[in-house]
């Protein structure tokens, strides 16, 4: 089921080669996209109906079998037998919100660019999917070689992506390029990572389940276990995730590649590649190396802060929509890396007291929620500023003002992404952000104090650059014909919108799914 | 020395009988046969790589020729009385050879299907250069096989002279005169360093002889009477080896021994130039294995250090100067100096563990070299297509190459990507070998700057990628390239995604290659 998911995809994108027009393209590439969407919404449902462990097929062994038990839906197989690679995939509640997130934003994503690409969209489509797969593939994989494939196969296409259909004056080719390399240069200090973990376990294996378990296991990792050796591993893979996330100070590829890329581009750039890095951080960094996470959660907890605060300053001092977004982007993945940090620090003997293992279960719950929402968010923004950008030709913040009065529905919704992104309660980016904060008072209760200020700094700008420069004041008489949103612009929001609404009144249905992934991780973390 | 023995040496007899017709009927039919001469080309190359699937026994069966051994012909390295009979060999059969009997033949394949629309109209003398090209593969071959310096030299100086002659093939190209002149100039200075390292080598030993050096430098010179005259020496051993090096070096285009490949590499007719970054490269690796890994092995703690140097300086120097080059022969020239830097870790890292024998670094090459061999000939491909139809080598000319020839600007990119080491690719799979051998060994140093130098190197490979996908063409005529040629690519691009996706029998085969190796390190 979750190869289903993760292949059907890239096949949609070799069948799109073959497509005679590109009215056929679109229609196709729109339908097939609903597939994946479709089976992952039913994964989510029939999740609790397998018992974590289950196997569809397996066929690596009892060893891998047991170590698997957090894990739902695995397929196993063994694909490079020399040096012991298997194709293993399998979802938990952490993996399994963020597959509906991409699925959902690729259909989103693929249905408004149908709209306003209307050049080169063969090479769109194709490689628009392509993404998908390695998006899908990075949540899915439990073998890190396959892991490390996936985490690259995504780079391509969005570098494509970024350097065909940007926009001339955002220098496209310069930010493709910055992207590609930085998140590269990140990767490869993973690749040796992973290699290390290989060569120095015993039986060698490159699977993540065996290196997830305690050193009690009969699946010995002297990497692992070795602490200094295991930082060396650690540094290797908290560069990649945390260029990717991206966090404070690896963050500057992120404005120029997020304003550069189409909007489609932009939304699945915030809403899900950068969930790859702090998914990262949840299933290898936590899980694999608690130890080290746990001497290093001071610091990256340190970093997570600066993120939140910073990513809001600058955000302030933009001029420009869609960089200020991007801005909002490195100040909300603080949130997330902060409550990772914050359930990471806890030492064994905090284990025993359960409310700190309760706090930090609600700082993983809030953060894996955070990058839901902040998907969901985020994402509805960067369509916004696009269906804005499409209609005036500017992003300059400086140009709107009145725009709520003439454009109605587009204020409205633009309102509640905003409200929603800067924490409004009763919307979701509150209850993810509540919970990271209650989670994280806990244990690093300082920085939670200087987080809470990063909080108020993102309703500033929001308030003030958004609400007030876009929507608020007079209008400037050059949109005096501005139109309202269409039909198909309100389409692509509108279940975004339902999103952010609904997890902000009654975020169970979620919280449920991740709690059940979250407290399995703190318990064999904790032993 | 029986039938049964030559068989073993069938794919070079094949190659050498049909370079021999090809020269013959050249003369008979001149330029009017030249097409049908391509033919027969073709087939004997194809016969040649039938020939040496055949050869690839599942043991360590292997064959030994020389002048006066005790054993002739198939050995079983399984039976340990045999192997010393077969310590004065001077050229060997095993799977080892096989191995790059199979890449040289390959390469001969697509390089060839790829020269055929090129070649016509730029030379009246295409007869000559099918024969020749033959002989530049059979001499590829010969170097893989040969244990004996002697014979190292003698094939190493074929393979030079038929590179030198295939280079400056288009004799009214003043660009191709000037590549070949240098070519020649400093393989002749290296390739004297080379011998004089060689003497070296038998002054200190007594012997030409790889297996039988190694004894030496392990056991110390015996005379006659069986009493010892000297130990080896260690100072002398590695100054021999040094020498030895720049000749290697010079095949392979390591730095410092590069500065030919940028000139010829532009200057040559470019079916050659794909030749040369594989050819010369994989049989140099051969020769460096056979010698360091052999010859030298007991100094190894030694040599390391030397050849991790040169790996460092090689793809560092090779890729930095890439970043400004905008010919992409050129270009492509500093990149296979990189390249080559990269094989040359796994030789480090296949060299430190001999406590349990692990010859993980070794296979790493092999599967390296065979990886690299269809990625950068698909590459060379699509520059030989984009040459034909336009006469563009420069960076510049390729703008909007996807709206003039789609295909070859997708596959572009996917050689490309392969050659920078990202996956789905044999190039990924290449290098994760040989980072694996160099973390293995605890050469963790060489490692971390072989992925700092695919970042770099991703950047260049892009600024060609760049301007084909980006930028507006300057006209829109389509580019059509021969099926021949688009054959060749899709065996190619084939193959690059078949390693990447299925490596478990490239892996194997690069295994079972290394059977030859056993011999040494017991």
């Amino acid at each position: 089921m979750l190869t289903a998911i993760t292949f059907l995809p890239v096949i949609g994108a070799i069948i799109i080669l073959f497509l005679p027009n590109n009215r056929a393209i679109k229609t196709f590439a729109i339908a097939w996209s609903l597939i994946p969407l479709i089976i992952s919404i039913v994964v989510w449902v029939v999740l609790p109906t397998y018992p974590g462990g289950y196997f569809i097929y397996n066929g690596c062994g009892s060893a891998i079998a047991n170590a698997s038990a957090n894990f739902h839906l695995n397929e196993c197989a063994s694909w490079i037998p020399a040096i012991n690679v298997n194709y293993h995939l399998g979802a938990d509640g952490i993996s399994i919100p963020l597959i509906f997130l991409t699925t959902l934003l690729t259909t989103v994503g693929l249905y408004y660019s149908a709209r306003v690409i209307n050049e080169r969209v063969r090479e769109f489509f194709f490689l628009f999917l392509l993404l998908e797969t390695g998006m899908l593939g990075v949540f899915v994989a439990l073998d890190f070689f396959l892991f490390y494939i996936f985490w690259e196969v995504g780079l391509v296409p969005m570098y494509f992506l970024i350097g065909i259909f940007g926009h001339e004056e955002d220098r496209p080719q310069y930010s493709a390029i910055k992207f590609f390399l930085y998140t590269l240069a990140g990767s490869v200090f993973m690749l040796l990572s992973i290699i290390a973990i290989y060569l120095n376990s015993n039986p060698q294996s490159f699977d993540m389940t065996l290196a997830m378990q305690p050193g009690a296991h009969p699946f010995v990792n002297q990497f692992i276990n070795n602490f200094s050796y295991a930082t060396l591993a650690f540094i290797g893979f908290f560069l990649a995730f945390s260029i990717k996330v991206p966090l404070w100070p690896f963050h500057t590829w992120l404005p120029d590649a997020h304003t550069a890329a189409p909007t489609a581009g932009s939304v699945v750039l915030a809403g899900v590649l950068l969930k790859l890095g702090t998914y990262g951080y949840v299933r290898i960094l936590m899980s694999v190396f608690p130890d080290v996470f746990r001497a290093a959660a001071g610091i990256i907890g340190t970093l997570a802060v600066i993120s939140i605060v910073y990513g809001a300053l600058v955000a302030m001092a933009q001029t420009d929509f869609k960089r200020l977004i991007a801005y909002s982007s490195v100040n909300h993945m603080g949130y997330v890396i902060l409550g990772l940090a914050a359930a990471a620090a806890l030492t064994p003997a905090d284990y025993k007291n359960q409310n700190l293992v309760n706090s930090a279960s609600t700082a993983v719950n809030g953060a894996v929620l955070e990058m839901f929402v902040h998907g969901i968010i985020t994402g509805a923004l960067f369509f916004l500023v696009g269906m804005l950008y499409e209609r005036t030709h500017t992003r300059d913040l400086k140009v709107f003002g009145g725009l709520g009065a003439k454009v109605p529905v587009y204020a409205a919704l633009l309102l509640l992404a905003s409200f929603a992104s800067l924490g409004l309660p009763a919307l979701a980016g509150f209850v993810a952000e509540f919970l990271v904060l209650r989670g994280a008072y806990a244990t690093l209760t300082t920085m939670s104090f200087f987080a809470v200020i990063g909080i108020v700094l993102t309703a500033a700008y929001f308030l003030w650059k958004v609400i007030q420069r876009v929507l608020l004041g007079t209008l400037n008489p050059t949109w005096i014909n501005l139109p309202d949103l269409h039909g198909y612009e309100i389409i692509t929001l509108v279940p975004l919108a339902i999103l952010m609404i609904l997890i902000g009144i009654y975020p169970q249905w979620i919280i449920s799914t991740i709690n059940d992934a979250s407290v399995a991780i703190l318990k064999m973390i904790g032993g | 020395m029986s039938i049964n023995t030559l068989l073993y040496l069938s794919p070079e007899i094949i190659l050498t009988v049909v370079a021999l017709v090809v020269f013959a009927l050249d003369l008979i039919w001149r330029e009017r046969g030249a097409d049908r001469l391509g033919w027969i080309t073709l087939s004997g190359l194809v016969l040649a790589l039938v020939a040496t699937l055949a050869l690839f026994v599942p043991g360590k069966q292997f064959a030994v020729f020389c002048g006066a051994c005790a054993t002739q012909g198939p050995v079983d390295l399984a039976n340990p009385a045999t192997l010393a009979s077969v310590k004065d060999a001077l050229y060997v059969s095993d799977n080892f050879t096989n191995f790059f009997r199979l890449i040289a033949t390959v390469a001969g394949i697509i390089i060839l299907i790829g020269s055929f629309e090129y070649l016509r109209g730029r030379t009246p003398y295409r007869g000559e250069f099918f024969g020749l090209f033959l002989l530049a593969i059979l001499a590829v071959i010969l170097m893989a096989g040969s244990t004996n310096l002697l014979m190292i030299y003698l094939s190493t100086e074929f393979l030079s002279y038929t590179s030198y002659i295939l280079t400056g093939f288009l004799r009214e190209n003043k660009k191709s005169n000037e590549a070949s002149i240098k070519y020649f100039f400093f393989g002749a200075v290296t390739s004297a360093t080379m011998l004089y390292g060689m003497s070296l080598f038998f002054g200190a030993t007594g012997s030409l002889n790889l297996p039988e050096i190694s004894e030496v430098f392990r056991t110390g010179l015996v005379n006659t009477a069986g009493s010892p005259v000297h130990g080896g020496s260690e100072p002398l051993a590695l100054f021999a080896l040094a020498l030895t090096l720049t000749g290697i070096g010079f095949k392979i285009a390591l730095v410092p021994f590069h500065s030919w490949s940028p000139d010829a590499y532009e200057g040559a007719p470019t079916p050659v130039t794909a030749f040369l970054s594989v050819g010369p490269k994989a049989a140099g690796f051969a020769i460096l294995m056979r010698v360091f890994l052999t010859g030298a092995l007991v100094y190894q703690e030694s040599w390391v250090a030397l050849l991790s140097a040169v790996s460092i300086i090689t793809m560092t120097l090779g890729n930095i100067i890439a970043l400004t080059e905008t010919n992409v022969k050129r270009l492509l020239a500093y990149s296979s100096i990189a390249q080559a830097g990269y094989m040359l870790i796994g030789l480090v890292g296949a060299s430190l563990d001999r406590s349990n024998s692990s010859t993980a670094g070794i296979s790493g090459v092999l599967i390296y070299l065979f990886a690299y061999l269809f990625t950068n000939l698909g590459a060379f491909l699509i520059v030989i297509a984009i040459e034909n139809a336009t006469g563009a080598v420069d960076v510049s000319q390729y703008r909007g190459m996807i709206r003039r020839a789609p295909f070859l600007a997708a596959m572009m990119v996917f050689f490309f990507l392969s050659l920078a080491g990202i996956p789905p690719t044999a190039g990924f799979i290449g290098k994760f070998f040989v980072f694996a051998a160099a973390l293995r060994t605890g050469q963790g140093v060489l490692a971390a700057f072989g992925v700092v130098n695919s970042v770099i190197s991703l950047f260049y490979y892009f600024r060609v990628i760049r301007p084909m996908f980006f930028d507006a063409a300057p006209d829109e005529t389509p580019i059509r390239s021969s099926s021949w040629l688009n054959a060749g690519l899709a065996i190619a691009a084939a193959m690059t995604l078949i390693i990447a996706l299925v490596p478990t029998p490239f892996v194997n085969l690069a295994t079972s290659s290394m059977a030859m190796f056993g011999l040494a390190f017991r």
